[in-house]
C-alpha cells in the first residue's frame, strides 16, 4: 500500500486519509460581484492535469488535520507535502 | 518421403476485422480516440450519413481504453427525463446492434436488480421505477422474496449489515462483450472506407479564428474539417490544448474478475450502498466493480484496499462467493462530471464537438452516443438527445442530477 506523509503525523497508510481535490483555490474575494460564469466556474470546474497536481488530503484515520501534497496523476507519486498557509513548493 | 515443413498444413490466416492504416494528409472529420464511442460514432457517420472520408485517431491499439476494461453493464432505468431518453435509445440500437454490424456480440438481456438496503433507498427505487415507468422504460419494483426468484444466489436474510429490503429491476438489461463490440464497430468502419489509425496520439490543434483546422500528431500534421474528442479519460488533456475549461475529473476505476465458474449468476446486480455490481460473463467469471479511487488519476490502476473493501461487499450479498478465486484485477481512467452526466455538444470552437463526461457509465451508451454524435457532426448542430447534456448547463444551472438517484454508477 502506498505511503503517504502527513507533515504532522510522518508516513501512513494511504486507507488513512481522504482526497480534497484541487489545492489552492480560494473563495471569491467579492462574492456579490461574480456573475453566472464566474460562480460556475468556482463551484464545478477544477484542473485536471496528467502529471503534477497541488492538491488537498485529509488524514481523517489519524490527526484529522488537512494538508496540500504535490502528486503525479500518472505515476501517483507524491513529490512533497506541505501545510495548508505554505506556498506550493518548487518540486524538481 | 519427406516430412512436411511445420505449418504447412495449417488453416490460411483468418480475414482481418480491419486495417492498419497510414494517416492521409486531411479529412472532413477527425475523430479523437479510438475507444467504442470514437469507433461508434464512424460506424453511423458513413452508415447514416455516408461521411466517409473521416479519421479515428487511437494513441494507443483500438479498445485499449476503458472500452475493454469495463464491466459491460447496459441499462437505461435512469431517474431523469433527459438521461432515461438517451440511454433508452441506445438500449434499442443494442436490441439490433448484432444484426447492424454482422458481427457477434454476446449480447444478454438478462436484466439488472439495483438493491435497496434502507428506506430511502427503497423511496429512491420506487420512485425511479415509477419515472421509468412513465418514459416508456421497463421497470418493476421486487420485494425480496421476488429478488431471490430472479436471482436465487442473492443474501436476503433479516440479519445480514445491510439487508436487502427488494430491489428495482429491468429485465431488458444485460452484458455484451466489450472487445467484440470494438471489433464490430471498426469492422463496419473500414469496410465503409474510414482510416483506423493506431499510435497516433493528438498532441495539439492548429487554429484560425474560432475554427480548429487540424490537429498535431506524433504521425504528423492532420487538416480536417472537423474535430470529434472522445478521449475519455484523457479529455481534459485535449481541451487543455485547444483552452476550453471542461468540468471533469479523470479517477482510476477498477473491475475484477474471478476465476471461471460453473454458472451460478443468472442476472446483473448492483448495490450503492453495499458498494458492488456483479454479473457472469459467457465464459464463467465472476465480473465485479466498485466506485472510483477516490484521487485523481491517469495511471489505469488503483489501491488495493478498493478491490478488499468490494471483494468484503460481494461476499456479504453472495455468501455463496467466499471461495472463489480472485483471478485478475486492472484499472481504466474515467471522466467524472460534477452531475454524474455526460457532456456533449458544442465548444468555443465552432467546428469542435466535446463529448466527454461519461465516467464509470458511457459503455452502455456506446451505439447511442455515436448515432448521436454522428448525427451531431453531420448536422453541425447538437442531436436533440444530446442538447440537454450541453456543456453550458453549468453556468445555466440546468443539471441533469444523476448522482445516487439513477440507481448511480455504471
Ligand atoms: C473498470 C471500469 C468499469 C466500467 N463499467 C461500466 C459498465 O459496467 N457499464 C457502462 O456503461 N460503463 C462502464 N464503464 C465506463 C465505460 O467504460 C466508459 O464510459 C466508456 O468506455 C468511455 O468511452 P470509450 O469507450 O470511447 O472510452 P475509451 O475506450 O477509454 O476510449 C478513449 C480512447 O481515446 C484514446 N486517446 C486519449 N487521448 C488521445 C490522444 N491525445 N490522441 C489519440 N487518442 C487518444 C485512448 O487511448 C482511448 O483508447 C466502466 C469503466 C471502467 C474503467
Ligand atoms: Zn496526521
Amino acid at each position: 500500500m502506498q505511503l503517504i506523509a502527513c507533515p504532522w503525523c510522518g508516513p501512513r497508510e494511504e486507507v488513512e486519509f481522504s482526497y480534497g481535490g484541487q489545492a489552492h483555490v480560494p473563495h471569491p474575494a467579492a462574492p456579490a460581484d461574480l456573475n453566472d460564469e464566474e460562480w460556475a466556474h468556482y463551484v464545478f470546474f477544477r484542473a485536471n492535469p496528467k502529471g503534477r497536481f497541488a492538491e488537498r488530503w485529509n488524514h481523517s484515520a489519524g490527526c484529522r488535520r488537512w494538508f496540500n501534497a504535490v502528486r503525479d496523476t500518472a505515476t501517483y507519486r507524491f513529490e512533497a507535502v506541505y501545510r495548508l498557509d505554505d506556498p506550493r513548493p518548487v518540486t524538481p | 518421403m519427406s516430412p512436411r515443413t511445420p505449418g504447412a498444413d495449417l488453416p490460411e490466416h483468418p480475414d482481418l476485422l480491419w486495417h492498419d492504416r497510414e494517416p492521409k494528409r486531411s479529412y472532413d472529420v477527425v475523430i479523437v480516440g479510438g475507444g467504442g464511442h470514437g469507433l461508434a460514432t464512424a460506424h453511423y457517420l458513413a452508415k447514416d450519413h455516408g461521411i466517409t472520408n473521416v479519421a479515428v485517431l487511437e494513441k494507443g491499439w483500438l479498445g485499449g481504453g476503458n472500452m475493454a476494461r469495463n464491466t459491460t453493464i447496459i441499462r437505461s432505468n435512469y431517474l431523469w427525463d433527459e438521461s432515461s431518453a438517451i440511454y433508452e435509445h441506445s438500449l434499442k440500437l443494442w436490441e439490433g446492434l448484432e444484426e447492424d454490424l454482422g458481427y457477434p456480440i454476446l449480447f444478454s438481456q438478462r436484466g439488472v436488480l439495483n438493491l435497496a438496503h434502507t428506506l430511502q433507498d427503497v423511496r429512491d427505487s420506487v420512485r425511479r421505477v415509477e419515472a421509468n415507468k412513465l418514459n416508456g422504460v421497463d421497470a418493476e419494483w421486487l420485494d425480496p422474496d421476488e429478488v431471490r426468484k430472479v436471482c436465487p444466489i442473492v443474501n436476503t436474510a433479516g440479519d445480514i449489515r445491510y439487508p436487502v429490503l427488494g430491489a428495482t429491476y429491468q429485465p431488458r438489461a444485460g452484458i455484451a462483450k466489450h472487445d467484440y463490440v470494438a471489433w464490430g464497430f471498426a469492422r463496419r468502419a473500414d469496410e465503409a472506407g474510414i482510416d483506423l489509425i493506431q499510435d497516433c496520439e493528438v498532441t495539439g490543434f492548429t487554429t484560425d479564428g474560432d475554427r480548429v483546422t487540424g490537429v498535431r500528431t506524433t504521425r504528423g500534421d492532420i487538416a480536417t474539417g472537423s474535430v470529434a474528442l472522445c478521449a475519455a479519460g484523457h479529455t481534459s488533456v485535449l481541451t487543455d490544448l485547444l483552452g476550453i475549461p471542461v468540468p471533469v475529473q479523470s479517477h482510476p476505476l477498477q473491475a475484477l474478475v474471478s476465476e471461471l465458474l460453473e454458472p451460478v449468476h443468472p442476472t446483473v446486480v448492483m448495490s450503492n450502498a453495499v458498494h458492488v455490481y456483479v454479473s457472469q460473463a459467457h465464459k464463467g467469471e465472476l465480473v465485479m466493480g466498485a466506485g472510483v479511487d477516490s484521487y485523481n488519476g491517469y495511471g489505469q490502476r488503483g489501491a488495493f484496499s478498493i478491490i478488499e473493501r468490494q471483494m468484503a461487499a460481494a461476499v456479504e450479498l453472495f455468501p455463496v462467493f467466499a471461495r472463489a478465486h480472485l483471478l485478475r484485477t486492472w484499472g481504466g481512467i474515467v471522466d467524472t462530471s460534477p452531475d454524474a452526466s455526460p457532456i456533449v455538444g458544442r465548444t468555443p470552437y465552432e467546428n469542435v464537438w466535446l463529448n466527454c463526461g461519461w465516467g464509470t457509465g458511457g459503455f452502455k451508451a456506446t451505439p447511442g452516443i455515436g448515432s448521436t454524435l454522428a448525427h451531431t457532426i453531420a448536422h453541425g448542430e447538437p442531436h436533440p438527445l444530446v442538447a440537454p447534456f450541453t456543456l453550458e448547463r453549468f453556468v445555466t444551472g440546468a443539471l441533469v442530477d444523476e448522482h445516487g438517484a439513477a440507481a448511480v454508477a455504471h
